[in-house]
């Protein structure tokens, strides 16, 4: 089941502890969670904007709210589940600080993956093209992104860092396989975080 | 008994089919105080219960609805109400469920009402009848799935008074219900929808022949009272631009403005007609009581306000569905409901679907609607 899954949530499918409460926040049209549940026995629920993509959730039998990361995770009640997890939905909420402090409330530990800014190839492409990279993992032109907040592993440690957060796991992915976290900021195209609060 | 005279037995038990009614001898306890004996409930079956009784949906309708969910209306002649969502290859399918729709208590196509003849006195109880509230509505059901011989709901599903019907439910009988499905609904009526269905009320007892609501002898009914009731409501099930899409400012066949009060614009005649159908069909005093039942629905009210605790002796699945146009019960009430579900740590759905039409959307063609019922309800099967 998880083979098919995005490289990332697969990573994060294969940490999550079986038969765990889990919040999947941003969940797309549930792949995530329907893995979670079908391989894990985990208990699972989603939240995520997109009405076609929540139906679709739903269609394939998923408890899965409408709402937005930004403003709805108040309404869940602290330490609520196992595990939240943010999969590549950080860098497109408006205060992403604001929202991993919520993770931490809900759930025990939060899974937060992102694409890394940094990557060398983003670098190589504004150093000497001077244009905003648009490439595999930030596929859009920066007019119509939904990344709104560009990060980079290092800015994420800092974040991280400055709330007083810890990190229980940290993994980084390149070209879809794990990687090294030596020299991650630079070659790492994806990075997976396990945090408590 | 062997597979074959069972059903045999089923075929001819006379409790399941269409058009039935039932003369339950109650006594129905009532919210208002005192109690309904006997109590009439008319109601429709499609397909037929298996044998581990885990496959019944009941179907709530909406306030001027009728159990004809899926098979024609006796007196319009017209296709069931939801036949979109219920019929084979459908989310609701009487090839795997069985369905049950009841006439609610208080209406006037069957069920206990104001129209009702008062075994007592032998006439309509007309304003005798007792003030309703939707639990009473859910516990009418209650008793009718008794006497079907149904312990156990697979789902609830109605919408907008229907859908009141589905979220308290599982509220007043936990146990008896896995599954609600509540679209285009509310936890409780807003001002705004007390004001609208007061305008309502106050046409129909304008009406000289509304009499008190004793119109019943001579069948002098307030029918432009109730007309005008049905005018302003309709305007409430529809949008602004969906009207502006169907009508516009376009003439009814004429070419200039009359400079009178004929029904010169589109959107009138249209009102109009709404408006004189509906008298054909609906009992005023029925509308009277229903309006009030559905002004009286705050789930939150018997708990202290807070609508989490009402979810609290919950055990079932939820799924809401709003419509992004419909401004009777906007999207916000169906996300108030998912977040008191979700403070009271219920499971929940929830997804708010783009349409033009306002809230009669989910009535109308919505094959987003039917993959969200098809997807829970299979999840629950």
């Amino acid at each position: 089941m998880t083979d098919t899954l995005r490289p990332d949530l697969a990573l994060i499918a294969r940490h999550v502890a079986r038969g765990a409460r889990v919040l999947d926040v941003g969940c797309g049209d549930g792949a995530l969670m329907a893995a979670l549940r079908d391989s894990a026995g985990a208990d699972v629920r989603g939240l995520e904007i997109d009405p076609a993509n929540v139906a679709s959730a739903v269609a394939r039998g998923l408890s899965v709210v409408q709402g937005d990361a930004d403003t709805d995770l108040s309404y869940y009640p602290d330490n609520s589940f196992h595990y939240a997890i943010l999969s590549q939905t950080l860098q497109t909420t408006r205060r992403p600080d604001k929202v991993v402090q919520e993770l931490l409330r809900i759930g025990k530990q939060a899974f937060v993956s992102f694409p890394n800014f940094a990557h060398w190839r983003g670098r190589f492409s504004l150093l000497f093209g001077g244009r905003m990279p648009v490439n595999k993992i930030l596929p859009h032109l920066w007019y119509d992104t939904p990344n709104i907040h560009h990060v980079t592993i290092d800015d994420f440690r800092a974040m991280v860092r400055e709330h007083g957060w810890k990190i229980d796991g940290q993994w980084f992915l390149n070209g879809g396989r794990e990687t090294g976290s030596t020299n991650a900021n630079l070659f790492a195209e994806h990075a997976v975080f396990l945090l408590r609060g | 008994m062997s597979v074959q005279s069972d059903i045999a037995a089923a075929a001819t038990d006379q409790r399941f089919g269409l058009r039935r009614t039932v003369r339950l001898p109650g006594p129905l306890k009532l919210d208002g105080g005192g109690a309904l004996a006997p109590v009439d409930i008319a109601y429709e079956t499609y397909g037929s219960l298996n044998a581990d009784g885990s496959n019944a949906i009941l179907i709530c309708h909406a306030l001027t609805g009728d159990q004809f969910v899926a098979s024609s209306h006796p007196v319009t002649g017209k296709p069931g109400w939801w036949t979109r969502a219920v019929g084979p290859d459908k989310p609701i399918d009487p090839d795997r469920h069985f369905i049950i729709c009841a006439n609610v208590l208080g209406s006037c196509l069957g069920s206990s009402g104001p129209a009702s003849v008062d075994p007592v006195i032998g006439v309509p109880y007309a304003m005798r009848f007792p003030v309703i509230t939707i639990a009473d509505m859910v516990r009418a059901q209650a008793m009718l799935l008794d006497h079907l011989g149904v312990a156990k709901l697979e789902a609830v599903i109605g919408g907008s008074m229907g859908g009141m019907q589905a979220l308290a439910w599982p509220t007043i009988f936990p146990d008896r219900v896995r599954g609600a499905i509540v679209i285009a609904s509310t936890a409780r009526h807003s001002a705004q929808n007390i004001a609208f269905h007061e305008v309502g009320r106050q046409a129909i007892m304008a009406d000289p022949r509304w009499r008190g609501g004793n119109y019943y002898a001579d069948g002098d009914a307030p029918a432009a009272g109730l007309a005008v009731a049905r005018m302003a409501a309709h305007i409430t099930y529809l949008s602004e631009a969906g009207l502006t899409e169907k009508f516009g400012r376009r003439l009814q066949g004429r070419d200039s403005k009359t400079f009178g009060f004929d029904a010169d614009f589109q959107v009138e005649s249209y009102l109009r007609h709404q408006g004189i159908s509906f008298v054909e069909r609906f009992d005023a005093n029925s509308y009277l009581y229903i309006t009030r039942a559905t002004d009286y629905f705050d789930l939150a009210e018997d708990h202290d306000g807070s609508l989490a605790l009402a979810f609290g002796r919950t055990r079932a699945r939820f799924c809401l569905i709003s419509f992004d146009t419909d401004w009777l019960y906007p999207t916000r009430e169906s996300r108030n409901i998912v977040h008191a579900l979700h403070a009271a740590g219920r499971e929940a759905s929830f997804v708010e679907l783009a349409s033009p039409f306002g809230h009669d959307a989910f009535l109308l063609e919505a094959p987003e609607m039917n993959r969200v019922i098809d997807g829970f309800l299979r999840a629950g099967e």
